[in-house]
């Protein structure tokens, strides 16, 4: 994969390359550099830190959009065996921005993080999915789900609810797909049938936001018992610049869109709309995927090992009633 | 198909500005007619020529679908609060100090308990006037009340929608409130209670993309615009024009996503007779 720098991360990756190039000189043994190299090393890790720690919200937004940034197939090889993915919505065709499937998942007991070889889940997993490349990305459609790819997410739900199968949505697109096609095909009505059925299904549900949750795209796979948001990860009613557009009249007010609609994982946890954040390495999940991975297991992992000690009709009560809580107002 | 769609391609707020009458005349402006502004709501907002169906207000949905004065108001004091501290070219809290004084509303949708031949009901209909009918917690809030009251009370719930979509300026609150509505509205639907739909000029987003496309029936007024994404948007996407009719009710209903398009002075007798079909006589 070819590497890509924001503006942000660049003084870090120019340091980075120096590293590189001292090591180089150095393996040739030309000069002794560990401590340049060591003093370099340093002075990086602790850029580093200091970019990272105070990230506006617009940098929080390119970074989930980051072309280096995992996507839900780079998980799904980490964290599901035996993936079999399926196609299809059975009416119309098999929308390429969504994938399903089945798999399994180990549990992690809720008390540790050691696995327990002995005993996994089987689940369902369904996901939006950003391509890499232009070429992906045409297949994929930029993970801008048609109709035909929530029908294909429900009826794979209702396949894991049928086998008694816990659901686990990975959720990262910009939206849904705003075309002619999508809205001849009911894209409003097949977003409102999964928000609709998400709420009553019988399995325990967890999304975990990835990347960029756009809008009722996002939404229609994000109704859960659980939600849980990477760190970088942003989720929003709009994307900024749609924001911009509507709001400010011009699209190039994205990053004050961004700041002013409050989509962060730490806005969202502060505002009760997720349960928890997963934490990314400094620089970024593209910076180190296993770790992320690992976590999102261990966190689904203890969620579907809670959920499942529940009773059906009590866990969709609780879903009704979190739903209930969501939202502000005043009554005099 | 009408000459009004031809607006498709234009941006939705001028267009809605227009709608709402001013003077003494307004002009229509699917067929162009000059019609006097008194006579046009004696008229339910029909334009008499060609059939083109202005914006209500929700106080005349109510006369208009519900027995004379059957009707109490509920919760009327729900208000919006400005969570976020969001501002865009004015500040949200201003906005809803100015739209409340505007349109005399004290948000985007009214709920009333009222009979509609006889029948008890809940009835919860979309103000456009308050800043363009958009769904933020209030109308959440409201809505789910009126889903709770109608469970309470073993009514049919009738919500009439008229939005162009999510509340942006709550952020993430006005997107939860689509898995709210919809969330209640699976208890209203286990407790086998009709809701009934009502889509009318223009229902976009994710008001569309949630409750109003989740009706056990839905219907629309002649000629609404009906979507999720703007024609707008739609229209930068593709890099052409949209073709004639798209995303108009009479589009949808081909489409297979609506039940029946019922011109707004047929509206209370066919709901009439719907729900004395769904519901079992007492
Ligand atoms: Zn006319």
């Amino acid at each position: 994969m070819k590497q890509y720098t924001l503006d942000f991360e660049k003084p870090i990756r120019e340091l980075e390359l120096k590293i590189n190039e001292l090591e180089e000189f150095a393996k040739e043994g030309k000069i002794g550099l560990d401590g340049e190299i060591e003093r370099l090393r340093q002075k990086a890790e602790k850029q580093k830190k200091e970019i990272y720690s105070k990230l506006n919200r617009w940098q929080h937004v390119q970074l989930a959009r980051h072309p280096n940034r995992p996507y839900a197939q780079d998980y799904i090889d980490l964290i599901i065996e035996g993936f079999e993915e399926l196609h299809g919505d059975r009416n119309f065709r098999d929308d390429r921005a969504i994938i399903a499937g089945l798999g399994r998942m180990k549990r992690v007991s809720t008390s540790s993080t050691v696995d327990e070889d002995s005993d996994d889940f089987r689940v369902a997993i369904i996901a939006q999915q950003k391509g890499r490349g232009t070429k992906d990305n045409l297949k994929r459609n930029f993970a801008m789900p048609h109709p035909e790819g929530y029908r294909k997410a429900l009826r794979v739900m209702h396949l894991a609810e049928k086998f008694n199968l816990p659901i686990i949505t990975l959720i990262d697109t910009p939206g849904a797909y705003p075309g002619l096609g999508a809205e001849e095909r009911g894209q409003a009505a097949a977003i409102a049938e999964n928000l609709f059925a998400m709420a009553q299904l019988s399995v325990p549900l967890v999304a975990v936001i990835i990347g960029e949750g756009g809008s009722g795209g996002a939404l229609a796979l994000g109704v859960a018992d659980r939600v849980f948001m990477l760190e970088h990860s942003v989720y929003s009613v709009i994307t900024p610049e749609g924001c911009a557009s509507i709001l400010y009249r011009d699209a190039s007010f994205a990053e004050t869109a961004a700041e002013a609609m409050k989509l962060t994982s730490t806005d969202l946890l502060g505002f009760k709309v997720i349960d928890q954040v997963i934490k990314e390495p400094v620089g970024g999940a593209h910076t180190g995927i296993e770790a992320v991975a690992k976590d999102i297991r261990i966190l689904v992992s203890k969620a579907f090992t809670e959920l499942q000690g529940i009773d059906c009709d009590a866990r969709i009560q609780a879903r009704v009633e979190k739903y209930a809580e969501m939202g502000r107002w005043i009554e005099n | 198909m009408a000459a009004w769609f031809k607006r498709s391609g234009k941006p939705l707020k001028s267009e809605q500005r227009r709608d709402i009458p001013d003077g003494v005349w307004i002009k229509c402006k699917s067929c162009g007619d000059t019609l006097f502004k008194t006579e046009l709501m004696r008229q339910k907002q029909i334009c008499k020529s060609c059939g083109y169906h202005f914006l209500l207000p929700s106080e005349e949905y109510f006369k208009l679908l519900l027995d004379l004065d059957s009707w109490t108001e509920h919760d009327a004091k729900v208000t919006s609060v400005d969570t976020l501290g969001f501002k865009d070219t004015l500040k949200y809290s201003d906005r809803i100090v100015k739209y409340t004084k505007k349109s005399g509303l004290s948000d985007a949708i009214r709920c009333v308990s009222g009979r509609l031949d006889d029948k008890p009901v809940e009835l919860a209909v979309m103000d456009f006037a308050f800043m363009g009918g958009s769904v933020g917690s209030v109308v959440g809030e409201k809505i789910s009340r009126s889903i709770k009251r109608a469970i309470q009370n073993k009514t049919p719930l009738i919500i009439v929608s008229c939005s162009g979509g999510m509340r942006m300026q709550e952020g993430i609150f006005s997107l939860m409130q689509m898995a709210k509505v919809s969330t209640a509205l699976v208890t209203l639907s286990r407790a086998k209670l009709p809701f009934i739909s009502i889509l009318t000029n223009p229902t976009t987003g994710g008001t569309t993309a949630s409750f109003s496309m989740l009706g056990d029936l839905n219907i629309s007024e002649p000629g609404a615009l009906i979507g999720f994404a703007g024609p707008r948007v739609i229209k930068q996407t593709i890099g052409q024009d949209l073709p004639p009719g798209f995303q108009s009710a009479e589009f949808l209903l081909d489409h297979g996503f609506l039940d029946m398009i019922v011109k707004r002075t047929d509206m209370k007798p066919k709901l009439s007779n719907l729900l004395s079909i769904l519901t079992p006589r007492e």
